[in-house]
């Protein structure tokens, strides 16, 4: 097996940045930054070829490795990744360097921390992608929100620790009930079989009496419903992208978002199939995801900042991604794990352009630029390209996610589908008044006539997300073909086992099917 | 052994398209280099000069091949050309693939062969702007988006073209983006656009959930026996696609955008906003045209909203000063004759007037462009800044530019159905068709928009050309007649509004023989949905609702239109327009069309203020007020509770020991009692 096909890669990859925080902690002031640069261009090309030789066609996980770590509790170091999660990692890696780049200028104090912060938030996120123990989940999950928390209280802006704490407190809140479900998750495990593991694919197995579901499920949904985020619990998000530096927006829109998504992809929904698959659930969270799509465009267009207004898009953007993800259908799943990695080379890529102009005017409000076209055409094409990608426009990656996911809803729930292709109109909406108003019309303010366009520093920043723009936009082929296979199995097991799933406790002959391990349980 | 006959005729059969993807590829070629050339080679103009009109000239050259190929094949199937899978997901599989018909041939030929011509006329008008090269850039990318509109063979790939003409669209409406009121009428397009997009995505939906596939002629051969005749689906279906094209093509009740999008450069009004884009929704209909076939409902709505939208935009025309808005109602105008023949089943017809239409109007927009173009330079010599585009600034330029004149006159009479111009073919052919076919009130609305259409193109001409020069004494002597690059175009677009409706004549009318090319052309793609009409008592009377055959209404139209003209000039040519800094705003009913009967003014106050309003109170009460409000509540009540807690914590070691006196007070006490 070669070092790509075995879990060395994704455990280098987990180490990797780790290494490169302590070295940034330890560089200089001028140093830290291309410390940073190098260890998360050097982690992108380690997880690059993943993408080739990951095996399609087969939902089994790959790279798989399991290491005992605390025998008597069943907690072990499992990671590995199927078709789902690979896009997941590859993005963040993706993500990471521009940020990092994105940063050099933005970030004029404590450099070295701020790095390592970035740093380990990468470990952190990788992390939760390949983590197949539901212990090691939950340890990578919270990791997450330290560094996070901080790159916001420190290096934010005004009002930043007011976002910070709000940020931590609605996280850790979903976290805690999460943790609750977990250990009921695993004691009901053990009282089952009698054995104590937090091994997913163990769990994963367990038949969980109808009625425990529903409360399991909650609590999962409610901590990865938080950082989607679904309406009502989303008023955290603009606060927090106000505030964070450019490459924490970025970051946050870019990875973080996707980890609640993820979550219910990875855990809610194979964990407790009855419960994810009932009416209740179902039509609670179509509903609720509408209610983003529509209500997230309707706020962000009467944004006067434009960081704010970005921000609510994303609550539309990743309502579009749960209804794909809770109308059940192939199409609308493979739409939504499709537009999770649309939304973060986007909208991350918005934020870097927001952060750009920021740098220079320090504002962000719209009304405060006007006739940025004339003096920096660089970036008013990068601010436009990336704009009709936001709203979906055919022949870039937004519409080509937008559009399966509404296709696939449509065969299950044509209503909602209905409903949510409302959000192409308001789309428009609001992201062309504001391209209007910041990119066109005469230069009126003196500040903005001295702007000086987009330097090479800055285009390279962009051009990476450019070109993935119109890729993903006119050949979604071979991303497609990474998750069809995880999908599909994906759909059959919750089919499955929300079938079977039993209304007393079972006896210990009874299990559910896990997910195959390559080498392992097939090939 | 075969047969030598049966051997050519298998050859006959077999049309392989010629270099299908270059016809994408150079329009694309040219898009990116003039894209590149706006960042790095801004002053050069010689590149765009050459790149931009080469890439369709190109285009069209390789159409024009494939047009003759096909024509000596004359294949009754499409060919399909497949380029490679676009999505693949679950039962979904959307190809990028091209369809080559007869429809979409001569879509090509218009497209590519209108543009080619505007696209030198470029050259000239656009040649002293400094943002020649992106200019082009944008106009190439139009083209290439156009093209894959009418070659994609699925609904899909359609729709990219779709989508992406409505970007170009925008783009070149407001090119001149430093002017705030040009950049939101590009931005009103998009938005009002995706409100017909809308519609096309739903369509799509339920074409896919219902057949499987968006390809159209897996769709097409199944549709008759998959979907009842006139049923709720077949019905919703063209219905969701018909507000895809009120949109596109500007119809009730979404043509608002169009008259705004007169902000552009006037060549793009000529090739985006008249002769090829705006018909997209025609062609969506005739493409389409076995489901339409199915929905009578679907069908009548389309005939009702095109009459309706070519009489409200006639009436508007009629009051219109700025030139370029004139033609502007009259291209909304125009496109509802289009959709009326669509709606009717007269498909022919509808893409005859399409056609015949794309070369007077864009004839009739690239001579108001040459208008403007020596009035912006009269005034810009001599520092004025008067409008150019207002015709009451005009007046008399026939002295000045001869050729514009001329030809203008042609596409006037084009356009007003006078015999034997193309106008007089393709539009008596819709109308003869509507009251023929049964729709006597439309037939009669048809009529009178012809009539007002003849009037408001009369008055146009009167005041821009006619009678006393109004541009100003000192800015008079710098009018002069536009370059040869410029008029040109011009005079190639005045033969093909002469002879473009030769194509096909009538074999009612009298002396001339009937021509029935087109007709025999388009025969094979409407064959399917005519047999449906004809299967469900489509029935052609033979006779106009009133009476009266074919031969004797063409004569009628054509004499009234002539009569109207000359009534229409022998009463304005005399009259004195004020220059417009003078005039004051027309009252009464004049005022009423001169203000477009206030429809925007209507959906302001009806649809889009309540919206920001009700945007606003989402943001203001729901989110920060409500969600906040309770949460930052809950965050204060927390804090309050900690305050009193904190009240107990003074410090002093006798409280402490008074409360710990008082617990083992409390405890004893419930331990004895």
């Amino acid at each position: 097996m070669s070092f790509f096909e075995s879990h060395w890669v994704l455990t280098v990859l987990l180490l990797l940045p780790l290494a490169g925080a302590v070295a940034c902690l330890f560089a200089g002031k001028d140093e830290a930054k291309h410390v940073a640069l190098v260890t998360s261009i050097a982690a992108f090309l380690l997880s690059l070829p993943l993408f080739w030789v990951f095996r399609e066609g087969t939902p089994a996980i790959q790279n798989y490795v399991s290491i005992p770590w605390i025998g008597q509790w069943g907690i072990a170091y499992t990671v590995g990744v199927d078709g789902i999660s690979l896009l997941m990692v590859l993005l963040t890696t993706f993500i990471m360097p521009m940020a990092i780049l994105g940063s050099y200028s933005y970030i004029k104090r404590q450099e070295p921390t701020y790095y390592a912060m970035l740093l380990l938030l990468m470990t952190a996120m990788i992390g939760v992608f390949i983590a197949l123990d539901m212990f090691l989940f939950f340890l990578f999950w919270e990791l997450m929100l330290i560094p996070m928390y901080f790159i916001i209280g420190v290096w934010g802006g005004e009002r930043r620790i007011y976002a910070a704490i709000k940020f931590f407190l609605f996280t850790a809140v979903g976290s805690l009930l999460m943790l609750v479900a977990i250990v009921t998750l695993v004691y009901l495990y053990y009282r089952q079989y009698g054995v104590v593991t937090f091994a997913y694919n163990d769990l994963v197995e367990l038949p969980v009496t109808r009625s425990a579901q529903f409360w399991l499920f909650s609590a999962f949904a409610l901590a990865f419903a938080i950082k989607v985020p679904l309406f009502p619990v989303h008023t955290w998000l603009p606060d927090a992208h106000v505030e964070a530096p450019t490459a924490g927006s970025v970051i946050l829109a870019g990875v973080l978002l996707k980890m609640g998504t993820y979550g219910f992809l990875r855990f809610a929904m194979p964990f407790f199939a009855y419960a994810a698959t009932s009416d209740v659930v179902v039509y609670t969270i179509l509903t609720l995801s509408l209610i983003g799509i529509v209500y997230g465009a309707w706020v962000a267009a009467v944004q006067p900042d434009a960081k704010k207004l970005v921000a609510y898009t994303s609550v539309a953007h990743l309502g579009f991604v749960m209804l794909g993800l809770f109308a059940l259908t192939s199409e609308s799943i493979q739409g939504g794990i499709l537009q999770m990695v649309n939304h973060g080379i986007s909208t991350g890529a918005l934020f870097l352009l927001i952060g750009m102009l920021y740098e220079r005017r320090h504002t962000r409000l719209i009304e405060d630029f006007g006739g940025i076209a004339k003096v920096m055409p660089f970036f008013a094409f990068a601010f436009v390209v990336v704009a009709l990608s936001s709203i979906g426009l055919p022949g870039t990656n937004g519409f080509v996610g937008e559009f399966l996911i509404l296709i696939g809803t449509f065969r299950t729930h044509p209503v909602a589908a209905v409903i949510a292709a409302t959000g192409v109109v308001f789309a428009a909406a609001y992201m062309l008044p504001m391209v209007q108003r910041v990119l066109y019309g005469p230069v009126e303010d003196e500040e903005n006539r001295e702007l000086t366009d987009i330097g090479l520093r800055e285009r390279i920043v962009l051009l990476p997300a450019l070109a993935m723009i119109v890729l993903i936009g006119v050949y979604p082929g071979p991303f497609l073909e990474k998750t069809s296979a995880s999908v599909d199995a994906l759909l059959q097991q919750i089919e499955m086992r929300a079938s079977q799933a039993p209304l007393e406790p079972l006896g210990t002959d009874v299990r559910f099917d896990h997910m195959p391990i390559l080498g392992v349980d097939e090939d | 052994m075969l047969s030598l006959p049966l051997l050519l005729q298998e050859a006959h059969a077999a049309y392989e398209p010629i270099l299908p993807a270059w016809i994408l590829l150079l329009p694309l070629i040219g898009a990116v280099v003039n894209g590149v050339g706006a960042f790095n080679w801004r002053g050069n103009k010689a590149i765009p000069s050459i790149v931009g009109p080469a890439a369709v000239i190109g285009a069209f050259a390789i159409v024009v091949v494939n047009f003759l190929a096909m024509r000596a094949a004359a294949p009754h199937d499409p060919a399909i050309v497949s380029l490679w899978t676009w999505m693949s997901a679950g039962d979904l599989r959307i190809g990028v693939d091209l369809q080559f018909d007869q429809l979409s041939m001569l879509m090509l030929l218009v497209v590519t062969g209108v543009s080619s011509v505007i696209h030198v006329y470029s050259v000239g008008y656009m040649r002293e702007d400094p943002g020649y090269s992106r200019y082009f850039a944008y106009l190439n990318l139009f083209v290439f988006f156009m093209l894959i509109l009418v070659l994609g063979a699925n609904f899909a790939i359609t729709f990219v073209g779709w989508e992406g003409v409505g970007l170009c669209s925008y783009l070149l409406i407001g090119f001149w983006y430093e002017n705030r009121e040009f950049a939101s009428a590009g931005k009103k397009a998009f938005i009002v656009n995706r409100i017909g997009d809308f519609g096309f995505l739903v369509a799509m939906f339920l074409v896919f959930v219902h057949f499987g596939t968006l390809n159209y002629e897996t769709v097409f051969a199944a549709a008759p026996a998959a979907l009842a005749y006139g049923g709720a689906v077949v019905t919703a279906i063209t219905l969701f696609l018909f507000l895809g094209c009120t949109g596109k093509s500007a119809q009730i009740p979404l043509y608002v955008w169009l008259p705004d999008a007169m902000a552009g450069p006037t060549p793009v009004s000529a090739l985006i906003h008249a002769a090829t884009m705006v018909t997209a929704g025609v062609y969506l209909v005739a493409r389409t045209s076995v489901l339409f076939a199915m929905a009578p409902v679907s069908q009548a709505v389309v005939a009702a909203v095109g009459a309706g939208t070519a009489l409200l935009a006639a009436t508007i025309a009629t009051q219109q000063y700025d030139i370029k808005k004139v033609l502007a109602y009259s291209t909304v105008s125009q496109l509802g004759y289009m959709f009326v023949a669509v709606g009717i089943g007269a498909y022919t017809a509808g893409i005859f007037h399409l056609m015949t239409h794309a070369f007077f109007k864009a004839l009739l927009f690239l001579g108001s462009g040459a208008v403007i173009h020596a009035m912006h330079h009269a005034y810009h010599e001599v520092h004025s800044h008067e409008d150019p585009n207002d015709m009451r600034n005009q007046g008399g330029l026939r002295r000045f530019m001869p050729i514009t004149f001329a030809t203008m006159w042609i596409g006037t009479l084009a356009i007003s159905g006078i015999f034997p111009l193309a106008g007089f073919f393709s539009k008596d052919e819709i109308i003869w068709y509507t009251g023929a076919y049964g729709y006597g009130i439309l037939w009669g609305i048809a009529l009178v928009a012809a009539l007002l259409t003849a009037g408001y193109m009369t008055r146009l001409m009167v005041m821009t050309f006619h009678g006393e020069n109004r541009t100003g004494a000192d800015a008079e002597p710098h009018l002069h007649e536009v370059p040869a690059v410029m008029w040109i175009p011009l005079a190639i677009l005045a033969v093909l509004s002469i002879v473009g409706g030769w194509v096909n004549i009538p074999d009612a009318l009298p002396v001339l023989p009937a021509v029935h090319a087109l007709h025999d052309w388009l025969h094979p793609v409407f064959e399917p949905a005519r047999g449906i009409l004809e299967a469900h008592g489509l029935h052609d009377a033979h006779s106009s609702p009133i009476g009266g055959g074919e031969a004797m209404w063409a004569g009628i139209s054509t004499v009234a239109a002539a009569v109207v003209i000359i009534l229409t000039f022998r009463a304005l040519v005399h009259r004195t327009w004020k220059p417009a800094a003078d005039s004051t705003e027309p009252t009464g009913l004049a005022g009423v069309l001169y203000n477009k009967w206030y429809v925007d003014e209507l959906y302001d106050r009806t649809i889009v203020l309540p919206l920001l309003a009700l945007w606003r109170g989402c943001w203001r009460i729901v989110d920060a007020g409500l969600i906040d409000g309770s949460i930052n509540g809950l965050a204060a009540g927390t804090r309050a509770v900690g305050w009193i807690g904190s009240l107990f914590q003074t410090g002093r070691v006798a409280t402490y020991m008074f409360y710990f006196v008082t617990g083992v007070l409390v405890i004893l006490a419930t331990f004895l009692l």
